[in-house]
């Protein structure tokens, strides 16, 4: 073992994880979603009216993902305003999500998700993926589904899984590289890869098992706060 | 999207009976394996497996699984009521928000007298409220007709709103629900399918007291027992 | 969740209600519901709070940094509030630029803290004339079942009450890496508070949820606290929406502003350490 996490994890071990369904009332679906410190809220409106027409699509509803961080979620306060990076991190969040759900149903509509994150110390777009992921089932969007996601880092020459902010500044070695994924739950399709870093590709099998092992439980996770949003309904 | 349950062409839905038989599942988990089933509304044939393609209540009525969901946005059918407010006139009919993706249209022959293209505000005017059934599903809108006993003009009374997939549970089974919230208040009540529902009765008191039993049930999703949950509200609550 | 306009029917229930002093949960007309505060929503902001009132929920954040100061306050530091409606809170928000409300809402809270000189600006300054202390309140909705503003009110100033001051690193920059003991420098015993006034027909009510504020034709915002203990002080106002208020609505209004404002700080003193 070369590489010791600086909160002592193991390298293969998340950060603990919570998350919580039906936290927006007035949303069709919303829930949070945490790694250690980092904090993301979701929430689903849709399908509705989508305006103006020539986004319409008839073969089905469009998906329309905003990601964001809010201003103080981060040391250096974020102007508010989408960014750059908010707008890349929208967009891949959208093609990650799209593969789970089934908008035939629903022509001319929109399906809108909304993600914040609230506390950001690094794996802020993969909190935000399986936050957004139990807000549309809690939607009640038909879904193949459920969309699972983690970050896989390697720092130096060791592969870890959830990187938090202080591994994601480490600089020795080869560095920090930082592989965002998602998938089907369950399955073997990919929806969200991306990387940034340096790694031999004989190494990617192995990140991409490492992702498989984490999202098994972050499944598990989710399931839980699905099945238990009607839990203290009985007063 | 296959449907096996007639009942849902009238609006009415059969909550199913034993809750034993019904389990919350998510997106993809397995309900059941083998041939003895047949996926029904919201689950999927995945090679051996019946799989939910929805998250609710999976439910087994006879060989075909279904999943109920208690989420989720309101889809028109044909036949269905709902409930909706006068958007805007146009020269053929009224257009209605029905609180959906798209619009219902109203045509101007579903006005149930005869009314003159110039006086179409007259009967109709916009922020008016009006109970009308699903006649058409078409992607440009919903067409929808006014013709029928319980529809029209709402006047009087007021309109809230609860999650529209609480709607069977108080309408109940074969109207039970509804009918003893009707008996303990005296109001006249339309539900709509969109989840909006009307309320009219002697005095503001009981239609308040109608309005706050139709909640304290749209809260218990899970719950069974809920008629007598509710004898016992309506005790409590004289 | 519904975006329906508003009907005639709820209209006219409504205003038939409020002119029996009823309300569909059961609140007296000026009666504000039950909220509670949390603090730590971010722990990279120097001071936040998370506010539910009913349904409504509101997250304030304050962050500081170093900054030159204004031209004509070279002794006093920066003061800025921003926020957003997120799209996020309600069917009604959307994407995109500002609508009229996302801008107003930091306004008000703005002339609030400031016109209640509750932060002292002055002690704010770290070299005068050159580097001072700016103080950024970042107010965004959750979820809106009315009465932001007042919810907003709240959340801002526990907030600010938890508020540290970061330390400075030996090159003048904000250190976000240690632990700060110095607390914002704030006015004693001064709480400044924001209460909505919405009127329908005749009536008047206060902190109303969604349903009943989309049915209201008037609206006025005031800024108040109980300026260093002593008295009740008014330091904001704001009328919004069509509809005129009459001298007698505005004559109720200061009548019972001052027990709403009591009522409102025995409540939230309750969540203050």
């Amino acid at each position: 073992m070369t590489f010791k996490r600086p909160d002592g994890r193991k390298s293969d071990e998340m950060r603990p994880i919570t998350a919580k369904v039906g936290i927006i009332p007035n949303a069709d679906g919303s829930a949070m979603f945490t790694f250690g410190k980092t904090v993301a809220i979701a929430a689903v409106y849709g399908p509705r009216m989508l305006h103006p027409q020539h986004m319409q699509d008839p073969k089905g509803a469009i998906l329309r993902v905003n990601y964001d961080l809010l201003s103080f979620s981060v040391s250096d306060r974020k102007k508010p305003g989408p960014s750059r990076r908010s707008q890349e991190i929208s967009k891949v969040t959208e093609w990650s999500l799209s593969p789970a759900l089934d908008l035939k149903d629903f022509p001319n509509t929109v399906v809108d998700v909304q993600i914040y994150i609230l506390q950001a110390d690094a794996s802020t777009r993969v909190a935000g993926i399986n936050a957004a992921s139990m807000a549309l089932a809690q939607a009640g969007i038909p879904m193949k589904n459920l969309i699972c996601s983690v970050s896989i880092g390697k720092m130096d020459k060791e592969l870890v899984v959830d990187v938090d902010k202080d591994e994601e500044d480490f600089e020795d070695g080869e560095g920090a590289t930082d592989i965002p994924i998602a998938k089907l739950a369950n399955t073997d399709e990919y929806t969200l890869l991306q990387l940034d870093g340096k790694i031999q590709p004989h190494l990617i099998p192995q990140a991409l098992a490492l992702a498989d092992k984490a999202c098994a439980k972050i499944y598990e996770v989710q399931k839980k706060a699905l099945k238990n949003v009607m839990g203290d309904e009985d007063k | 999207m296959k449907e096996f349950n007639d009942k849902n062409a009238e609006g009415y839905e059969e909550f199913g009976s034993e809750p034993q038989s019904r389990t919350i599942v998510v997106p993809g988990e397995v309900i059941s394996s083998g041939e003895d089933f047949l996926p029904g509304e919201g689950a999927r044939r995945e090679g051996e497996d019946i799989v939910a393609s929805r998250y609710g209540l999976a439910e087994k009525v006879g060989r075909v699984v279904k999943i109920i969901p208690f989420s989720g946005a309101f889809i028109p059918r044909r036949n269905n009521v709902v409930i909706g407010r006068v958007s805007d006139i146009v020269h053929s009919g009224w257009i209605i928000d029905i609180d959906y993706a798209s619009n219902g249209f109203l045509p101007l022959m579903e006005s149930p007298r005869f009314v003159n293209k110039g006086e179409m505000d007259q009967f109709l005017a916009i922020g008016d409220v009006v109970a009308a059934k699903v006649w058409n599903v078409t992607p440009k809108g919903i067409d929808l007709a006014m013709k029928g006993k319980g529809l029209g003009k709402l006047e009087g009374g007021f309109i809230f709103r609860v999650n529209p997939s609480r709607v069977p549970r108080i309408i109940g089974r074969e109207g039970s629900m509804i009918n003893l919230i009707k008996e303990n208040t005296g109001c006249n009540i339309t539900i709509g399918q969109n989840g909006w529902i009307w309320v009219k009765g002697s005095d503001l008191d009981s239609e308040l007291k109608a309005r706050k039993s139709i909640e304290f049930i749209a809260e218990k999703v899970l719950v069974s027992g809920l008629t007598e949950k509710v004898e016992n509200w309506f005790k409590e609550n004289k | 969740m519904s975006s329906m306009g508003l009907s005639g029917l709820t209209y006219h229930t409504l205003a038939k209600m409020f002119s029996e002093g009823k309300r569909f949960d059961g609140r007296k007309l000026l009666e504000q519901r039950d909220f509670t505060v949390e603090y730590n929503v971010s722990n990279k902001a120097e001071g936040s709070a998370r506010v539910k009132m009913g349904k409504t929920e509101v997250v304030v954040g304050v962050k500081m940094d170093v900054g030159t100061p204004y031209p004509d306050s070279l002794d006093k530091g920066n003061l800025m509030v921003s926020g957003d409606l997120l799209p996020l809170a309600s069917p009604r928000f959307e994407s995109g630029p500002p609508k009229f409300n996302a801008i107003e809402l930091p306004r008000l809270i703005d002339r609030m803290v400031r016109e209640s000189h509750v932060i002292d600006l002055k002690k704010l300054v770290i070299t005068e004339g050159e580097k001072v202390w700016t103080v950024m309140i970042d107010i965004y909705p959750i979820n809106d079942d009315g009465a932001l503003i007042d919810a907003a009110s709240i959340g801002t100033i526990a907030a600010l009450l938890q508020t540290h001051i970061p330390n400075l690193d030996e090159n003048g920059r904000v250190d976000h890496e240690s632990k700060s003991t110095k607390k914002l420098p704030l006015m004693e015993n001064t709480i400044p508070l924001s209460f909505t006034f919405y009127k329908l027909g005749e009536s008047l009510l206060v902190d109303p949820t969604r349903e009943e504020e989309e049915a209201c034709d008037g609206k006025i915002v005031w800024g108040l606290s109980n300026w260093k203990g002593k008295e009740h002080m008014i330091h904001s106002c704001q009328k919004g929406l069509e509809m005129s208020m009459t001298r007698q609505d505005i004559e109720q209004m200061m009548k019972h502003l001052p027990k709403l404002y009591d009522d409102t700080l025995k409540k939230l003193k309750k969540f203050l350490k």
